[in-house]
């Protein structure tokens, strides 16, 4: 689950991070009053106004602003709150700008990176770390890639002070703000675990001029699998930022992702739905969606999946594939007739029923008078697409 | 012969009488599993499906013998019942469960590996040996005894998978669903090291998908190691970046888990790739 920079930065200061000061917005007239409010009690007089939304590279398509007076705050928050912020994550329509973040300007002495995440390979969490602060860490992975410091964190002993001070003095820190770097390293590395982040990353991390070290950014991932124990986290979602037909789907108990293509699919199975996408392919469409009924299809579910699906005007045909284990063929037979009638599927649809009670299935199917063809083969259904396209 | 599970499998139900374990368990009974035991903890001393339960998975090692288990408890208690089971001395300890917190399973991972048991899962179909045993929930019926091994993260596709190979006349040595979570006890390496040192199986079908870098790893296991012929398709061509495809390790991040770095390492190591994941047994069926 992704979160907003402000709800990171009130995870990592729980576990002790230095964090850039600030305080939200939702309205020009709250965020004067939040500026006016720092200025009496720290004296602040130079803020920065950030844009809340999930996507990265906020700054470059404009949502990230200096504002050298309360005055110019309220300038660059009527810019900002309302926005449509386009960035290279978000896609070219955009993501609308709710809320944002009145922080603190910082006086940078010097920009780092620093992150948590798991490595796959060995099965256990990695530091990085680069003194390429501001730059994505897969640009530099891909251009230096001995800029990247690392640190695996045995889960038997844990992080022990020397990884966290060569991470340290890995990074050029001396003096007084070794000592604060090091605390860094340790908390971040004690938030990424504590709260089950699958991502905690400080992009940059600054070194100011008074010594300081400090996150000006935040950004972290919560395990979706540990939010049963995280219930504050959760409470940290914002749908807002989500698709909605995606939310839609979640309530269903659907795994649906929206894509650019013609041709809708239903699928049992992660493996499979991304086979089913791969062949639509194959067969000439572009897929339209990536749709994983799971284990549990039954005529309630296949009903919402068709509804779905439709939404989307781009598609011009839809792929039933069902592959049956623990699903009985027969109970998603009886869902897609269920769904013929209460849905308009006026689309061409191809189902491809296979493995437990496939025979019943295809004769609910054929007895149901519905328009839909049937397939037994993967290939088949391939083929069947491809006719539907042409 | 075949791998990890076959005739001599005592196998124990861990989370026996609950309703995933019961229904799952009456199956691989059917299927001729030797399926010795349950356990239920509080639950001890009754009989579940004609077979006895136990508290712990120790008694069910102790009173039957039990070799082998197979995990059908919710994520919260699943790292710990993995741990109960290897603790408890079973070499093969398949985990159905999915959605455990990888945080959980980091360590479960480094224990097992320290006590040599073999981890499958979690968050897979677990494991059948054609006519000799059933551990986990895949589809008994599409099966067939045979000489091709199957690995693959997904469930479904596994199933596929197998469909093909027995309607191209093509049975199965043993076939492994390693699963779909970022950190699961067997890799495909593991995998592909136990079918390239069996005397049963002659070819091995390997089904990746995106995100992480098994599939890179294997390439490199099967450029050094294997002299048996590969097969390889990797789900999710089509699939954009940055979005979790329903399993926890399917994304592609940073640029990097791609199917196509995928197809092409294996490509390099001398694996044959299907592009078409309609075409795996007629691939299999042509080249052997």
């Amino acid at each position: 689950m992704k979160v907003h920079e402000y709800q990171a930065k009130e995870i990592l200061a729980r576990y002790g991070v230095a964090v850039q000061a600030g305080q939200t917005a939702t309205t020009v007239s709250e965020a004067v009053a939040v500026a006016e409010t720092m200025n009496k009690e720290r004296g602040s007089t130079l803020f920065v106004v950030k844009a809340q939304i999930h996507a990265g590279g906020r700054g470059k398509g404009g949502g990230v602003k200096l504002a050298r007076s309360i005055e110019e705050v309220r300038e660059k928050t009527e810019a900002i709150l309302g926005m449509q912020l386009v960035t290279h994550q978000t896609g070219p329509e955009g993501q609308k700008v709710r809320t944002v973040l009145i922080a603190d300007a910082v006086d940078i002495k010097k920009e780092f990176y620093l992150g948590v995440t798991l490595d796959r390979q060995r099965s256990m969490p990695v530091i990085m770390a680069s003194t390429e602060g501001g730059v994505e860490i897969e640009t530099v992975a891909e251009e230096t890639p001995e800029k990247i410091l690392k640190e695996w964190v045995d889960p038997v002993i844990g992080l022990q002070a020397f990884q966290a001070r060569k991470i340290a003095f890995g990074l050029g820190f001396e003096g007084p703000a070794l000592k604060q770097a090091v605390k860094f390293v340790t908390q971040l590395y004690t938030a990424y675990q504590d709260a089950d982040c699958t991502l905690a990353e400080i992009n940059p991390l600054t070194l100011t001029e008074q010594g300081d070290v400090i996150a000006v950014d935040a950004k972290v991932d919560i395990d979706d699998n540990a939010l049963f124990r995280h219930q504050d986290l959760a409470a940290m979602r914002d749908e807002d930022e989500e698709d909605p037909l995606e939310v839609e789907a979640g309530t269903h108990n659907l795994n649906y992702i929206k894509l650019d293509g013609n041709v809708g699919c239903m699928v049992n199975g992660a493996g499979l739905a991304m086979g089913t996408m791969d062949i639509i392919k194959l067969a000439g469409g572009e897929p339209a969606n990536f749709l994983d009924v799971g284990g549990n299809a039954n005529p309630e579910t296949v009903e919402a999946g068709f509804r779905i699906i439709l939404r989307d005007p781009n598609v011009k045909a839809i792929l039933v594939n069902i592959f049956g284990g623990i699903v009985r063929c027969d109970r998603v037979a009886k869902g897609i007739v269920q769904a013929a009638r209460n849905v308009d599927i006026h689309v061409p649809l191809i189902v491809r029923l296979q493995g437990t009670n496939a025979t019943e299935a295809r004769e609910i199917l054929d007895g149901s008078g519905l328009e839909v063809e049937t397939a037994t083969l993967f290939q088949e259904a391939s083929d069947k697409v491809t006719q539907a396209l042409s | 012969m075949s791998i990890l599970v076959d005739r001599s499998t005592r196998l124990v139900v861990q989370g026996f009488t609950g309703k995933e374990g019961s229904f799952h368990a009456e199956q691989m009974i059917e299927y001729g599993t030797p399926l010795v035991a349950g356990v239920t903890p509080g639950k001890g001393g009754q009989r579940h499906l004609d077979r006895p339960v136990f508290d712990t998975v120790a008694d069910a090692v102790k009173h039957e013998g039990a070799n082998t288990s197979v995990i059908f408890v919710p994520p919260p208690f699943a790292a710990d019942a993995i741990l109960e089971a290897a603790e408890a001395g079973i070499k093969v300890i398949v985990c159905i469960t999915e959605g455990i917190p990888p945080r959980d399973m980091v360590p479960v991972y480094h224990y097992v590996k320290k006590v040599g048991a073999h981890l499958v899962g979690p968050n897979c179909p677990g494991l059948l040996t054609p006519g000799e045993a059933k551990v986990g929930i895949m589809p008994a019926m599409i099966f067939s005894p045979g000489r091709v091994g199957v690995v693959s993260r997904s469930g479904t596709l596994t199933y596929e998978a197998v469909d093909q190979l027995t309607r191209q006349g093509l049975g199965q040595s043993t076939a492994v669903g390693i699963g779909g979570d970022p950190v699961i006890g067997s890799r495909f390496v593991d995998i592909l090291r136990l079918f390239q040192e069996d005397d049963a199986t002659d070819a091995v079908v390997m089904i990746g998908e995106i995100g992480g870098t098994a599939e890179e790893e294997a390439a490199e296991f099967i450029k050094d190691h294997m002299t048996k012929p590969v097969f390889g398709f990797i789900a999710g061509r089509t699939a954009p970046p940055g979005r979790r495809m329903g399993h926890a390790g399917a994304i592609i991040s940073g640029g990097k888990g791609t199917a196509e770095d995928k197809f092409a390492a294996l490509e390099e190591a001398g694996a044959t790739i299907v592009l078409n994941p309609a075409a795996i047994g007629e691939t299999v069926k042509q080249t052997l």
